[in-house]
């Protein structure tokens, strides 16, 4: 149990121009399960491994409970990890997998088989405790990965990844399965992915991060009604926000040749800034008549529901993407789209940030 | 071997998409028959000497020197009965000595050693691997002078220490070598997890490392003992008789009055079967050596 704060934090990798991570400020809260999440290269695991004490701390500082980690081996910090590819001891058995560290903190055998065996027993392991790790499918490594971690009690997990080796269906089961255990043990957690459905389902704050920033640090809810700029905009949602160029005019808002009216306090915040990126959300479109000609191109079923992606009629570029019902448009019908004025989301075009609340 | 290559053939269902197209198939097994025949070939090409070297030393002398040399013949114990009355025990202690001494010696030098170069790399670590595999550009007859001369001053000629030291410093880059490719298979999140569960190097090396890397140890360990046992260019020169290995034994057998050519094969019979023992016995671990994949 305890606070995790980046303040500042900055790492270095040699010889690179540009910090992996720079100037994270980030403040997890006792026994919070936080979620970093961001495309390929975003420091997201660095950041991680910054925490474990894998990756050296070059400027500012991580706290945990208050104490400053700079400088502090891993095994000095009571943070239990699970990796991506899960590193069990090959020639171990899953119960010495498990009970390792303890054995390393002198905890004596009686005690350690004690807390091997519950932790198995939370995981479903217990018919497994005397396998290597080879004689083992993949969910079943991830989970005594999972036990390794469990058993210590840490006072903060570390997750990199632990679901991107599992095929789709195993993923989505063990994800609830995580969460939910997470949310038993209370203990703190940072969990980094590249999946933004991982990050929404599993996070009670989710950090979006690119290139070595922090991008927007919030709850998945807020992440996405109140995306803070274009990236995690396009980034959360899935299929993504839909995101067209469009300019402030006396009457409105004027997109892709179209005029659109939204609210007075989305107006009222927008003066003053002259070239827009509109925002709006798959499901805040609807076909019927409306605001823009669309040229459909292509439908997405996906059972309970159908997306509909085109391109506007004059502007060949930017797709547009509708959610829809089973009475979907056909590929290569012009269709009309509405757009829901009081969902839209303004962000200033120069520089990415949203405009309004 | 051929009947492996043509299942496989079989396996990748060639037969299946073959109706229209007999001739790929023909084409395919007659590649894999040619192959198989090369195989064969080569491979009795390197085994016949081994093999004329064992009959030969079931003959006797007489047997031995025929031209147009005898396949049928009546064999013989007798050639071994000398060589085992010849005083060859001496040698054999010698070379086990300075067999097992130097390649235990190699494998606790190159083991920390390897481990430093591949997973704690650092910026001359190239260099540092060209400097031990330069040792072995140099050619042996180039240093047995200064090495003689040492030895000699030292007071250390005809002694199975020098030879032990000399073995050590003879395999020990090769061992490096070798044991680094091993270390760089352990992938680098296996360190990271014992380092997140709080040991420290020694625990890391003795309980997660080195069980991993065991079959590249025996490997390593058998390559050096072969290496050693084998060694005869610096045995025979700065040996004489209280520290003379096997290798020298044999030469025993090449004489002045002529050659013993019987037993000289018998001699090396014996010499090479604590070697192929030894193989024999670390096989299913070389195996494993080559099956690293099971970690990841």
């Amino acid at each position: 149990m305890a606070e995790v704060t980046y303040e500042r934090a900055t790492c270095f990798y040699p010889g690179a121009e540009k910090p992996a991570v720079d100037g994270l400020d980030l403040a997890v809260k006792d026994g919070e399960f936080v979620v970093m999440v961001g495309p390929s290269g975003c420091g997201k695991t660095t950041a991680l491994r910054m925490l474990a004490g894998l990756e050296e701390i070059d400027d500012g500082s991580i706290l945990i409970d208050g104490n400053d980690m700079v400088g502090v081996p891993s095994r000095d910090r009571d943070i239990a990890m699970v990796f991506q590819n899960y590193a069990l001891y090959p020639s171990k058995t899953v119960g010495e997998n498990m009970g390792f560290a303890l054995k390393m903190h002198g905890v004596d055998k009686e005690e350690r088989a004690r807390r091997v065996r519950e932790a198995a027993k939370l995981l479903d392991l217990e018919d497994f405790l005397d396998r290597k790790p080879r004689n083992l499918s993949g969910g079943q490594r991830q989970r005594v990965a999972m036990g390794r971690a469990i058993v210590r009690e840490p006072k903060v997990f570390c997750m990199d990844e632990p679901l991107s080796n599992l095929d789709a269906q195993l993923r989505v089961q063990t994800r609830t399965q995580i969460a939910e255990l997470q949310r038993r043990l209370k203990i703190t957690t940072v969990y980094v992915t590249h999946d933004q459905v991982e990050a929404m389902t599993m996070g009670d704050r989710v950090a979006v991060m690119r290139s070595g920033h922090l991008q927007q640090f919030a709850s998945p809810t807020e992440l996405y009604d109140h995306p803070a700029n274009v990236f995690v905009a396009g980034f959360i949602g899935s299929p993504a926000m839909n995101r067209l160029d469009g300019t402030l005019t006396p009457d409105g808002i004027s997109v892709g040749g179209v005029t659109v009216r939204p609210p007075d306090a989305i107006m009222h915040a927008a003066q003053g800034h002259s070239q827009l990126v509109v925002g709006i959300r798959p499901e805040h479109l609807s076909i019927g008549e409306g605001h823009l000609d669309v040229q459909v191109d292509l439908v997405e079923d996906l059972g309970s529901d159908f997306y509909v992606y085109g391109h506007r009629a004059d502007d060949t570029g930017a797709t547009v993407i509708v959610r829809a019902g089973r009475e979907h448009p056909r590929p290569g019908e012009a269709i009309k789209i509405k757009i829901d004025t009081a969902r839209l989301h303004l962000f200033d075009a120069v520089t990415g940030l949203r405009i309004g609340e | 071997m051929m009947a492996s290559a043509e299942s496989i053939t079989a396996e990748h269902g060639l037969t299946t998409t073959a109706p229209g197209r007999p001739m790929v198939r023909r084409k395919r097994r007659g590649n894999s028959v040619t192959l198989g025949i090369v195989g064969w070939v080569v491979g009795i090409l390197f085994f016949f000497p081994v093999l004329w070297m064992v009959l030969t030393s079931f003959k006797t002398e007489a047997q031995a020197y025929t031209n147009t040399p005898s396949v049928v013949f009546s064999p013989t114990l007798s050639q071994y009965k000398t060589v085992f009355s010849s005083g060859l025990w001496p040698y054999v202690a010698n070379s086990a000595f300075a067999t097992i001494v130097s390649t235990l010696l190699v494998l606790l030098l190159a083991t920390p050693c390897a481990f430093a170069l591949s997973l704690r790399p650092v910026k001359k670590t190239r260099d540092v691997l060209f400097f031990f595999i330069s040792t072995k550009m140099l050619p042996v007859v180039a240093a047995i002078i200064p090495i003689y001369i040492a030895a000699r001053n030292l007071h250390m000629l005809d002694n199975i220490f020098t030879m032990v030291i000399l073995y050590t410093a003879i395999n020990l880059p090769i061992a490096v070598w070798m044991m680094r490719s091993f270390f760089l298979e352990v992938p680098g999140e296996l360190l990271e997890a014992a380092q997140m569960d709080g040991a420290p190097l020694r625990r890391t090396m003795t309980e997660v490392i080195l069980p991993v890397v065991a079959p590249g140890i025996a490997a390593t360990a058998l390559i050096c003992s072969i290496f050693s046992w084998n060694e005869f260019f610096f045995a025979v020169n700065i040996t004489a008789t209280k520290a003379a290995t096997v290798p020298v034994f044999l030469v025993g057998f090449i004489s002045s009055e002529g050659l013993y050519f019987a037993q000289l094969a018998a001699a090396a019979t014996v010499a090479t079967l604590p070697v192929v023992l030894a193989g024999w016995v670390a096989q299913r671990q070389l195996v494993r050596g080559l099956s690293f994949g099971a970690i990841k």
